[in-house]
């Protein structure tokens, strides 16, 4: 339910909003080709790009937009693009 | 308690002022703009005297008058603006914003034409042209209705089933400028009547942290218009709730709140109109009736809501309904209430009146003319009235 204007009551409702929806380009890791930098983990704006617990780093596609900031700032082109299509 | 009450011979700016006093407004945001300026003024002086404990806050456009009533509304204060014409127009973008965070805004709006020409005389095209914002629209027919409507506003937008902005619509120097014995009531009879203002919906605590005014996406804007318009429909019931109890309280009351019937009973004609002219269209009535003539006024008081029950059912055996409009919608060649009263009563015949253009005296022999030529038109029909030839 809607609540009166919209108004948010509690904190942390970015969570609840599930932005991914609105990508066009998926970024697609390739963890072999990976070097472990965090470049990807630094630049991205929405955090949606988080180290596992083997070190791997992993896309959160619930919450990323498909920007491809990652993409461009990968110094190995581990990160490639493909178009959303559902 | 009402013979107690002093009377004041003032103008509806000053009526307007003393409602806003007797309401004990916490934050008064305004610009002046004729022929508002006499309104804020007066204020502005009650402030200065102390004899209104408030924060007057001196804005550099009439955009950031409503800009800062929001914020000030939105921290839970009672809030108070007036204006006219141009800066109603220049006030249009906040107007939604007003409405859309549901904040109870309570603004006099001394109805002027609108520019180009420049103009500033009457006519009601400057609120009519805010006639979708989501704000209540309550026009008044003299001084004394000034300073009660805009009391009564105070007890409507804060209405939990409301909780909407609410303009009072007085016309410019016909009203404004015109002086008129007034009743003042008392003060603590006033606080009592409306109660302190404690909303619930959204106020700024910083134990409470809220978020108003955020992104409306797509999933969720279709339902916070909604919502609009169903407070919006309860509004009719709170503003006849309100129109009784103000009743009881002051002695005065103006039809059921929304509409007010003067001579309707078997009245075959009956001529529609908003706001002060209403007043001479009184006068010719009684004079028709003393010649054995029965003509019938329907005063519509409240534009938005839109009392369209009220009308279908008053309207109901009258054959020559004339809708008076001091606005036109131009490309259409009808006004705002001669458009709602054609699609309200469908299968009656509907002719519009466009009077008063610019402050063009409105006068007997042309509401005469309105009531002869409705009687012989065949169809529905428009007619500019007082053009010159």
């Amino acid at each position: 339910m809607v609540t009166i204007a919209a108004i948010i009551y509690e904190p942390g409702n970015s969570i609840k909003n599930k932005t991914g929806t609105w990508r066009t380009f998926r970024p697609i890791l390739d963890n072999e080709k990976c070097v472990k930098c965090e470049n990807c983990y630094i630049f991205c704006p929405e955090g949606a790009i988080q180290e596992d617990e083997n070190g791997n780093f992993k896309i959160d596609y619930d919450y990323c937009k498909g920007c491809l900031i990652c993409m461009n700032e990968c110094p190995v082109n581990a990160i490639t693009k493909v178009r959303e299509e559902k | 308690m009402e013979t107690m009450c002093e009377v004041k011979v003032i103008t509806g700016t000053s009526a307007a002022a003393e409602a806003a006093k007797l309401a004990d407004v916490d934050v008064i945001a305004a610009y002046p703009i004729t022929p508002q300026t006499t309104c804020v003024e007066k204020l502005a002086e009650f402030v200065a005297n102390g004899e209104l404990d408030a924060e007057y806050i001196k804005v550099e456009s009439e955009h950031s008058a409503m800009s800062a009533c929001i914020g000030a509304a939105a921290t839970g204060a009672r809030t108070f603006t007036a204006t006219a014409s141009q800066g109603l127009a220049l006030m249009h973008e906040m107007l939604f914003i007003a409405s859309g965070m549901r904040l109870p805004i309570v603004m006099m709006v001394a109805n002027r034409a609108l520019s180009a020409p420049i103009n500033i005389w009457n006519d009601h095209q400057d609120s009519i042209a805010e006639r979708d914002s989501g704000w209540i629209q309550i026009y008044v027919e003299d001084n004394q209705e000034t300073l009660d409507s805009i009391i009564q506003a105070y007890k409507i937008a804060e209405n939990e089933d409301v909780l909407l902005p609410v303009m009072v619509c007085l016309d410019g120097f016909i009203l404004t400028h015109t002086v008129e014995p007034v009743t003042i009531p008392k003060a603590e009879r006033v606080r009592e009547f409306l109660g302190v203002y404690e909303p619930k919906h959204a106020y700024l605590d910083p134990d409470r942290p809220i978020t108003q005014g955020p992104v409306g996406v797509p999933d969720c804007y279709m339902e916070t218009r909604k919502q609009i318009e169903e407070a919006m429909e309860r509004a009719k019931k709170v503003i006849r709730d309100v129109n009784e109890e103000f009743a009881e309280w002051f002695k005065r009351k103006y039809g059921n709140g929304l509409v007010e019937a003067y001579n309707l009973d078997n009245a075959d004609t009956v001529l529609v109109a908003m706001g002060s002219v209403c007043g001479t269209i009184k006068y010719v009535i009684d004079e028709l009736k003393k010649e054995g003539k029965n003509v019938g006024l329907l005063r519509i008081r409240a534009f938005r809501p839109f009392p369209k029950e009220d009308v279908k059912e008053l309207l109901k055996d009258a054959n020559n309904i004339a809708v008076l409009d001091k606005n036109i919608s131009l490309g259409f060649n009808k006004g705002a209430l001669g458009i709602e009263m054609a699609s309200i009563l469908k299968n009656k015949k509907v002719c519009n009146y466009i009077v008063g253009l610019g402050g063009r005296d409105i006068k007997i022999d042309d509401i005469k003319t309105i009531i002869n030529h409705v009687e012989k038109a065949e169809d529905d029909s428009t007619l500019w009235v007082g053009l010159k030839e």
